[in-house]
């Protein structure tokens, strides 16, 4: 009841909000480093090694472009799976 | 002052607010170490382990060991990295 009453309460939705975006960004760096661990490193020494860290680095920026180019693909063509005809919108 | 019972009908008290705040910070910062650890024991099991013995013996735990600061130096990259291309980002959408 009290919970219900808080969430009507403007501060305490912005808190919310704000946590629930840190929390965003930190589940996306947990997957994140899950993945690109996987790429980058080979066995573990007593430091990170600048080969491993450029790679590290590497594979964080070109994941995003991935996604980027993906959402920007998906947008210019619509409903076109297999690089069908653009204006053919079956979805829209 | 009765933290349990808020008036019936009435606003939360600022007391109350942040108490309920903490909690879910705290609830927040519990379910990220527990990812983490999860990670780091899946990660580190297949980097130091190649066959289970009866024990750890020493030089798997020195290897965890290693894995473990390695796993942990490998986040605080991939979040600086990660932030510092959403701050770009953000300035490009402007």
């Amino acid at each position: 009841m009290g919970e219900a009453q808080a969430l009507q309460d403007p501060y305490v939705q912005r808190f919310v909000e704000m946590e629930t975006q840190k929390q965003r960004f930190q589940q996306l760096v947990h997957s994140l480093t899950d993945k690109c661990w996987d790429t980058c490193m080979g066995t573990p020494s007593n430091k990170l090694d600048s080969s491993t860290e450029s790679c590290l680095t590497n594979c964080v920026e070109r994941f995003i472009d991935t996604t980027n180019y993906v959402v920007n693909r998906l947008e210019s063509t619509p409903a076109s799976s297999s690089g069908g005809s653009p204006g053919s919108s079956e979805f829209s | 002052m009765d933290f349990d019972a808020p008036p019936p009908g009435g606003k939360m008290g600022a007391a109350d607010k942040e108490h309920l705040m903490g909690q879910v910070k705290q609830q927040i910062a519990l379910a990220n170490a527990q990812e983490l650890l999860q990670k780091m024991s899946e990660k580190c099991y297949k980097k130091c382990i190649y066959k289970p013995g009866t024990a750890l013996d020493n030089s798997e735990q020195k290897c965890i060991a290693m894995c473990m600061d390695r796993y942990m130096d490998s986040w605080n990259l991939v979040s600086r990295v990660y932030s510092s291309r959403l701050q770009k980002e953000r300035h490009r959408m402007q």
